[in-house]
Parts: structure tokens; C-alpha cells; sequence
């Protein structure tokens, strides 16, 4: 049994981490012990500016900060950081401001609170914004490593995280993370299933599943939506001819549309991608709403076969 | 002070020139929010801003931030008048390619310090320089231009909130208090009340002056620098006409967003001395 964290423990560490570096300043929403910030408020309260619960506030105050010389990380809930999206877009985007935007609780799989804190909807956006990196890491190793290497981006990003606990892939292996680079977790020919954030694991626990069966899967953990690594899908379309993408988002807009994006503009391959189906989600646990939103390894896995199905 | 009064007012006297000029040449633009604020434009940058034209990047240099950022050629002719861009670069207002885009950009343009032109943004983006500043242990001040009608915008209050709490001495507003927006009169579009009352209850140290008589903005401007002011931020309410300097454009909502035609764009040139009738 792997060692199991959640993803904004990674990003919470991360900041420490990154504290010896003082041009880095931290701007919260209320929400720093939900998106783990505190640990660097507690270190630095000196660098750490309290926004209250002011959304466009913090990432304006965060753009003044960036364009004066600082490293600002912003986090609030993925889902109110929707609020401040025009705010991103003319006020960071634009003039292209190194702020860089964690949004917490992303997802269905973020659970209990229901409906209105499921964010299915923040990587599409945020991916339409010039300038922007978008990034969902699944495990608190990568997050933190991701997370490390946004000082020397010298461009604006958004990361989701998660608060449910998902198993850790990458204890060890914090070298092998870089931004915009895809990481194939487990190589087969027979069909690719391309993943991000809490349904890394998910489609680990389908390519098993799927080897019961003798289907080989190719698993590719896409930590980082935009620059989508292109290259990396060229290369499973040549060795596996069918594509899954999987993501605890709307299929509008996010990793699927990112994938396909690439896809019609450079080569073919059958595409099924695993999603919320453009419908809002409910209260639940982490496991159920992955039941619920038919987004779970098993379903997963049945897009795996019908992606075969197709070529 | 360097300058004098007449100076001063001559100073924009020259801008409010180039303002008519630049709308009329791209025949679009904003000239009466243009008008109102750029005696204080004048005054400010004249006498107080501590800024390097020939090194417009220059680390701690003031910040100052038009958040009301469609009324760019009032910016961009006292940008011209310091020295940061040429007159001639006025010429490239809202045409392709030009410095002089059609809101302020810091992209695009020397001297600007922030992309504005979506409204309710530019105060929160003047906290943060204010905040980076005071963590610098700079000198250097957050120099903010709001619009009375941008207070509709709630995330204005956002910023007047947290900039209060946070007791940043060295962030000054002023208010272009000019009573028009877009459409219409502020008053039939959202009555905002009693706003100096507004800006105490947030925390925040308040004046009012006429934003049309240089004596009374040398005032203010003092007033935002006085020592007393600086333990937290300070709101200049400058009382100021829409259109100010042309007849025809004062207090005429017509002319937030509109050109002036060829015989219009003269009687404006007559009326501003530069012409003979």
C-alpha cells in the first residue's frame, strides 16, 4: 500500500520550502489553512498579506507585487478563484505578471461541501488565458516539485490541487518532475490513457485491470495542461493508436479538450475521454463522486476498450 | 516646488491640447474623463512624482497607476510633457502598433505602470506595489487614480478595505470626482451618497478639493504627503467637471466616449488659445 497525501500538502511544503528566497510572498483569502499557505504565514507572517476574503483584491495586490520586483503565490479554493478570473486575465495575463495562482479543492473529488465547491470548470478557463501555465498534479511529491520550480517560470500560472488524500507515485523520484513534461507511468501498445490530478491513480488502478484482460495500457501522468507536451502524445499515438483522457473536470475545456486539441492539428487516434459530462455534481464522499460522475478506474477502463474498439 | 501655478496651469493647458488633438485624430477615445483629471495630472507629476523620464524603469520610482484607464490621452500627453514619450508618439494613439494603445498598457508604453482598463482593478494593483515597497523598506508611493463611477465596482472596496488594514502609509488615491460615467449622470445610474463618509468609514484619511484650481490641488497633493497622512492610505476627492476647458464637452455625457468632429475639434483649439477664431 502506497503512502497516501493530499496535493495541497505538497504545495503547503513547497512554499516553506521556498521561503530562503525573499522575494517570494504569500496572499491568502482566508482559506491558508485549507490551502496549506499557513505553514508559510507561520514562518513569515512578514511576507504573507492577508487579503481577507477579497479574491479580485488578492490577485491585483499579488500583480502590484509581481510587477515590483516579488514572487507572489495567491491560493484560494479552486472554485473562487472563478470570482477573480477577469482579474487574471487583464490584470496578470496581459501584462504577463509572474503570479502564481494555487486553487485548492478542485474537482468533484473535493466532496462533501457539494455543488458549489466542486470546481469542474477552472482548468478550461484558465487554459484560454494567454501567458497562463495550468497545471494539476496528483500526488504531494509532484505538487511540491512543481511548486519549486514556479519561481524561475517568469510567467503567470494556475495549479489545482486537491484536498482528499490520493496515493503518492513520486516519493524518490522528484527529479524526474518538470513543468510541461508528461510522465508515462506504466507503458503498453495496445491503448494510452493520458491523466491529471486525482484520476492518476484511478487510471493506474484501471491499466490493471485492463491487463487482466491482456489490454497493455500506456499511462501518462499530464501534470501540466498548458504547454500541453505534445511531443509526448505524438509519440503514444504512434506506439498505442488510441487515446483516453481522464480528469475530474468537465470534458469542455480541460485535459480531453487539450489533448484534442493536439491531436486533429497533428496526427488521428481514436479519442474517449473520461469526465464530469457537462452537468454540476452533489454531496458525497471523494469515492462516491468518483461513482457518480462515472469517472472511477472502472469506467475508465470501459472507455479504454471502446477507444480500441474504435481504431 | 520647482514649478509655479501659471506654470502649472500652462503645463496643462498644453495637455488638454493634446488630448483634443489625439481624440480627434483617432476620432474615438475618451476626452472628458481626460479633461477632468489633467490639471491634476499636471500638478502631480510636475511637482511630486519622483520618477526618472529617461529611465522610466527605474526601481524606486513612485508608482503611478490610472486606473481609470480609457482616459488614456490625458495620461499619455503628460507622459509627453515629462518626457517619456515624444509628442510625436502621440500620434500613435489607438493605431496599430502605436505606444499609445487605447488603454493605458505597461507593455506598450514608457511610463506606465500598469495595463489598465477594466475598471474596479487599479487600486488593488496600487496596494500591492504599496505593499512590495514597504517590504523593500522604500521611500517609493502608490499613486492611484480612481473614477467616481469605477466605485460601482465592488472590488474597489475590496482594496480600500485591505489597504486600510494593512495601514499602507504610502498609498495615495485620488478621486477624478466628475459625476459622469458611460451612459449617463452617476446620479441616475447608481447614487453613491455620501462618498467622503464613505472613504472614513473605511479607514482611510480624506480631503476634498476643487481638482480644477492649481492652488487648491498643491493642497491636496501636500495633504497626501503630510506625515500624518502616511501612517495609512489617503484619498484626495477632487472635485472635477467632465470635459473640462471645452464648452461644448463640460458636463456632457456625451463626450465620455466620443470624438469631436472638424469644426467642433477648431472651436476646442479656439477656446484652449492655440487658434485665433
Amino acid at each position: 500500500m502506497s503512502r497516501m497525501a493530499a496535493t495541497r500538502d505538497g504545495y503547503g511544503q513547497a512554499l516553506l520550502d521556498l521561503s530562503g528566497n525573499e522575494k517570494v510572498v504569500v496572499l491568502e483569502a482566508d482559506l491558508g489553512k485549507s490551502t496549506k499557505s499557513l505553514h508559510f504565514r507561520k514562518a513569515h507572517p512578514e511576507r504573507t498579506i492577508s487579503c481577507g476574503i477579497g479574491e479580485q483584491n488578492m490577485l491585483l495586490v499579488g500583480a502590484g507585487m509581481a510587477a515590483s520586483g516579488y514572487i507572489p503565490f495567491a491560493s484560494t479554493f479552486a472554485i473562487f478563484t472563478e470570482r477573480a478570473f477577469e482579474q487574471m486575465r487583464n490584470g496578470i495575463a496581459r501584462p504577463n505578471l509572474a503570479v502564481h495562482l494555487c486553487g485548492s479543492h478542485g474537482g468533484t473529488h473535493t466532496g462533501t461541501d457539494g455543488s458549489s465547491a466542486q470546481s469542474i470548470e477552472d482548468l478550461a478557463i484558465f487554459r484560454t488565458l494567454p501567458n497562463v501555465v495550468v497545471m494539476h498534479p496528483c500526488d504531494d511529491v509532484s505538487t511540491r516539485a512543481l511548486t519549486m520550480q514556479l519561481p524561475a517560470l517568469g510567467k503567470p500560472s494556475y495549479m489545482r490541487t486537491a484536498r482528499n488524500k490520493t496515493p503518492v507515485l513520486y516519493d524518490g523520484r522528484e527529479n524526474e518532475i518538470q513543468i510541461g513534461k508528461g510522465i508515462t507511468l506504466k507503458e503498453g501498445s495496445d491503448v494510452a490513457i493520458v491523466a491529471c490530478g486525482v484520476l492518476v491513480s484511478e487510471s493506474l488502478k484501471a491499466a490493471e485491470a485492463l491487463a487482466e484482460e491482456g489490454i497493455n495500457a500506456t499511462v501518462v501522468d499530464m501534470h501540466t495542461l498548458k504547454p500541453i507536451d505534445g511531443a509526448l502524445i505524438d509519440s503514444i499515438v504512434e506506439r498505442c493508436g488510441a487515446l483516453v483522457t481522464a480528469e475530474d473536470h468537465n470534458v469542455i475545456g480541460g485535459l480531453g479538450s487539450a489533448v484534442a486539441e493536439h491531436l486533429v492539428a497533428n496526427t488521428f487516434a481514436p479519442l474517449e475521454m473520461v469526465g464530469v459530462q457537462d452537468r454540476f455534481g452533489e454531496s458525497g464522499q471523494a469515492d462516491e463522486m468518483l461513482e457518480v460522475m462515472q469517472i472511477s478506474a472502472h469506467y475508465i477502463a470501459l472507455a479504454a476498450k471502446k477507444a480500441i474498439s474504435r481504431k | 516646488m520647482a514649478k509655479s501655478i501659471s506654470e502649472l496651469e500652462e503645463i496643462a493647458r498644453k495637455c488638454r491640447v493634446e488630448i483634443v488633438k489625439m481624440v480627434h485624430r483617432a476620432q474615438a477615445g475618451h476626452p472628458g474623463g481626460s479633461l477632468s483629471e489633467i490639471d491634476l495630472l499636471a500638478g502631480l507629476y510636475a511637482t511630486r512624482m519622483r520618477v526618472r523620464p529617461e529611465e522610466p524603469k527605474w526601481s524606486d520610482r513612485d508608482r503611478f497607476i490610472l486606473s481609470k484607464g480609457h482616459a488614456s490621452p490625458g495620461m499619455y500627453s503628460i507622459l509627453a510633457e515629462m518626457g517619456f514619450i515624444s509628442h510625436e508618439d502621440l500620434k500613435s494613439y489607438r493605431v496599430l502598433g502605436g505606444v499609445c494603445q487605447g488603454h493605458v498598457d505597461m507593455k506598450w508604453c514608457p511610463g506606465v505602470d500598469f495595463s489598465a482598463g477594466s475598471l474596479g482593478m487599479g487600486l488593488s494593483f496600487g496596494m500591492g506595489c504599496a505593499a512590495a515597497a514597504r517590504l523593500d523598506k522604500s521611500e517609493r508611493r502608490a499613486f492611484v487614480m480612481i473614477g467616481d463611477g469605477e466605485m460601482q465596482e465592488g472590488s474597489v472596496w475590496e482594496a480600500a478595505m485591505a489597504a486600510a488594514h494593512h495601514e499602507l502609509g504610502n498609498l495615495k488615491v485620488i478621486l477624478d470626482r466628475n459625476r459622469i460615467q458611460n451612459d449617463d449622470f452617476c446620479e441616475a445610474q447608481m447614487r453613491m451618497f455620501d462618498i467622503p463618509a464613505k472613504w472614513k468609514a473605511f479607514g482611510w484619511n480624506v480631503k476634498e478639493i476643487d481638482g480644477h484650481n492649481m492652488n487648491e490641488i498643491m493642497e491636496g497633493l501636500d495633504f497626501l504627503e503630510a506625515p500624518e497622512n502616511c501612517k495609512g492610505p489617503s484619498i484626495l476627492i477632487a472635485h472635477t467637471i467632465k470635459g473640462a476647458g471645452i464648452s461644448y464637452m463640460e458636463n456632457n455625457p456625451s463626450f465620455h466616449g466620443a470624438a469631436p468632429n472638424d469644426e467642433q475639434f477648431h472651436q476646442a483649439m479656439v477656446e484652449l488659445g492655440e487658434v485665433e477664431a
